[in-house]
């Protein structure tokens, strides 16, 4: 039997989380504040929201980030998921611990390299940047990151399922297509999801494959912070962070109500 | 067995051209002399001339852009001082990540699950924000010193220093340490804690010489998820470390879009990747050791 926590797991475990939640807290709340100045409250207000309205920069620099963070995410779950399939179900191929190191790699590597390597390639091929070189480097960083999520739940997948599929006449496809991936569609899900946020997220990538007109929301957000602190920029960042918790928790409940069902 | 590797091929092909063969230009231009053009910089190999083209690049090998990195004290003192927030970062984060990742694993499975995803929660939400967040705390009228007027003590002045930098790097790193050692600390057998009580050991003695052992692979997956990319960070030492907070991917962006020296640019991050081979390979290894026990 493990015993319980302790009054000091207790306290350790509340103050990380008090350090991790109320700086994200205090922005909320400043996001709504009537006053100019950071400090002072001058009273619930909408008016930040407001002039986000008319802030077409800001607007055109949302828009942006959507279309890449919709296409990259999309292109990601893909490999992501062809990548896992292979990294799970053939210990052995040709050139694996190559794989494997590329795609463990981007994972941790500083993305001012990633940035860089990936502008040179597009300097060096002539290539015109502008959204779709950040969303081929926004798939490039989130591919990863959704491989390592499906490979999660692909490992822990009975590979007998999918072998008796394949007895009763599927061929490997139909049997990837109407068995496993049926199973795995939580997983899928999420490493979309985290795909999806993590692009919406990406100030370094962005900034070194953008080109004019191709303004990303953090891109816009990080000029403004360079010039101080600005409510507006509190109203933005509380729209994306409820736009991030509800998915998150939408994600959440889904997976429970199909672990559920099962 | 054969077709399922068919599967590898498109993000092998995807990799391989996005992120293998981009490091290739990257060597290859820090190799190459700085020139006012578009874009900036002469190359030095010239692939299309065949193996003339390699010869006299070899004969004109100089590795001038390595040499100024080696003789300018500016490299030289952000490549030290970006070692040192790694390092001593990760230290402070395996400090407090440990009591909080321990006291986790203590809470009965319903609560774990919840704090589970309390810390999980904000790897979600926008590291650019989570960083802005902190600059109007601690900014000089920020809300620290407002609300340290309000108890009468006086005002810090945190704001682009090395200590915010510290306090940026642990806030946005916390998730990233605490999961490895809840997932080593969560399973590790309480039985273990009761047989060295009965063998007369003290609770912390049981914790240095039981617990604390076990956890080891936790502590090292930990620490080099929060060191490698330390080592490169950007947005935090710029936004919360002062002008004179120098740090490796602080240079490479002013190298690269402020004095548009590409060459230079490129030797720093091919500096940086060569410091960071050997953890990012024990990490592999660490990684598919961890997923093998799990």
């Amino acid at each position: 039997m493990r015993p319980g926590p302790s009054l000091f797991n207790r306290i350790a475990v509340g103050l990380g989380l008090l350090f991790l939640y109320a700086p994200i807290v205090l922005l909320v709340v400043y996001s709504f504040n009537a006053s100019k100045l950071v400090t002072v409250w001058g009273g619930f207000s909408t008016r930040w929201y407001q002039a986000l309205l008319h802030d077409d920069q800001m607007l055109a620099a949302a828009w942006t980030t959507l279309r890449v963070g919709l296409a990259s995410a999309t292109v990601a779950t893909v490999l992501g998921t062809l990548a896992a399939f292979a990294l799970v179900r053939h210990p052995r191929f040709a050139g694996r611990t190559l794989f494997t190191g590329m795609i463990y790699a981007p994972l941790v590597l500083p993305e001012v390299i990633l940035g860089l390597s990936l502008l040179l390639l597009f300097v060096s091929l002539g290539l015109p940047r502008g959204l779709w070189t950040v969303t081929i480097g926004h798939a490039t960083l989130t591919l990863c990151y959704a491989a390592v999520v499906i490979q999660a739940r692909l490992s822990s997948f009975d590979i007998s399922l999918e072998e008796a599929a394949q007895d009763l006449g599927c061929t490997p496809t139909q049997a990837f297509l109407q068995v496993t991936l049926p199973n795995i569609a939580p997983a899928v899900a999420a490493a979309w999801m985290l795909a999806f946020t993590l692009s919406l997220d990406d100030l370094v990538v962005a900034s070194f494959t953008s080109g004019p007109g191709a303004t990303t929301l953090p891109m816009r957000i990080y000029s403004q912070v360079r010039l101080g602190v600005n409510p507006e920029i509190n109203a933005v960042s509380t729209l994306l962070i409820g736009m991030v918790a509800c998915g998150v928790i939408a994600a959440y409940v889904g997976q429970r109500r199909s672990t559920q069902r099962r | 067995m054969k077709r399922r590797s068919l599967a590898a091929i498109a993000p092998y092909l995807w990799l391989l051209a996005f992120f293998l063969f981009p490091f290739l230009l990257v060597a290859k231009l820090s190799l190459s002399d700085q020139a006012l053009a578009m874009p900036p910089y002469a190359p030095r190999l010239d692939l299309a001339a065949g193996v003339a083209g390699i010869a006299s690049f070899l004969k004109a090998l100089d590795l001038e852009t390595y040499l100024r990195l080696a003789s300018d004290r500016l490299y030289l003192v952000s490549y030290l001082s970006s070692l040192k927030f790694a390092a001593v970062g990760t230290v402070i984060l395996l400090l407090i990540g440990y009591p909080m990742a321990y006291g986790m694993s203590r809470f009965p499975p319903a609560g774990r699950q919840a704090l589970l995803m309390a810390v999980i929660l904000p790897f979600w939400t926008s590291f650019l924000i989570r960083i802005y967040a902190w600059v109007a705390i601690l900014k000089p009228q920020g809300l620290l010193n407002a609300a340290l007027q309000g108890l009468g003590l006086p005002a810090l002045s945190i704001l682009n220093t090395e200590t915010a930098v510290y306090l940026g790097l642990v806030y946005a790193y916390l998730p990233f340490m605490v999961l490895p050692l809840y997932a080593v600390l969560e399973r590790q057998d309480p039985s273990l804690m009761e047989a060295a009580a009965d063998l007369g050991a003290s609770p912390l003695q049981a914790f240095w010489r039981v617990t604390f052992p076990i956890s080891m692979p936790g502590v090292a997956a930990g620490a080099l998820l929060c060191f490698i990319p330390m080592v490169g960070e950007f947005v935090i030492p710029d936004l919360l470390g002062g002008p004179g907070t120098l740090t490796l991917g602080r240079t490479l962006w002013t190298e690269f879009f402020a004095n548009r020296d590409w060459p230079a640019a490129s030797a720093v991050a091919i500096v940086m990747l060569v410091t960071l081979v050997a953890p990012l390979v024990f990490l592999q290894r660490r990684a598919s050791t961890l997923a093998a026990a799990s």
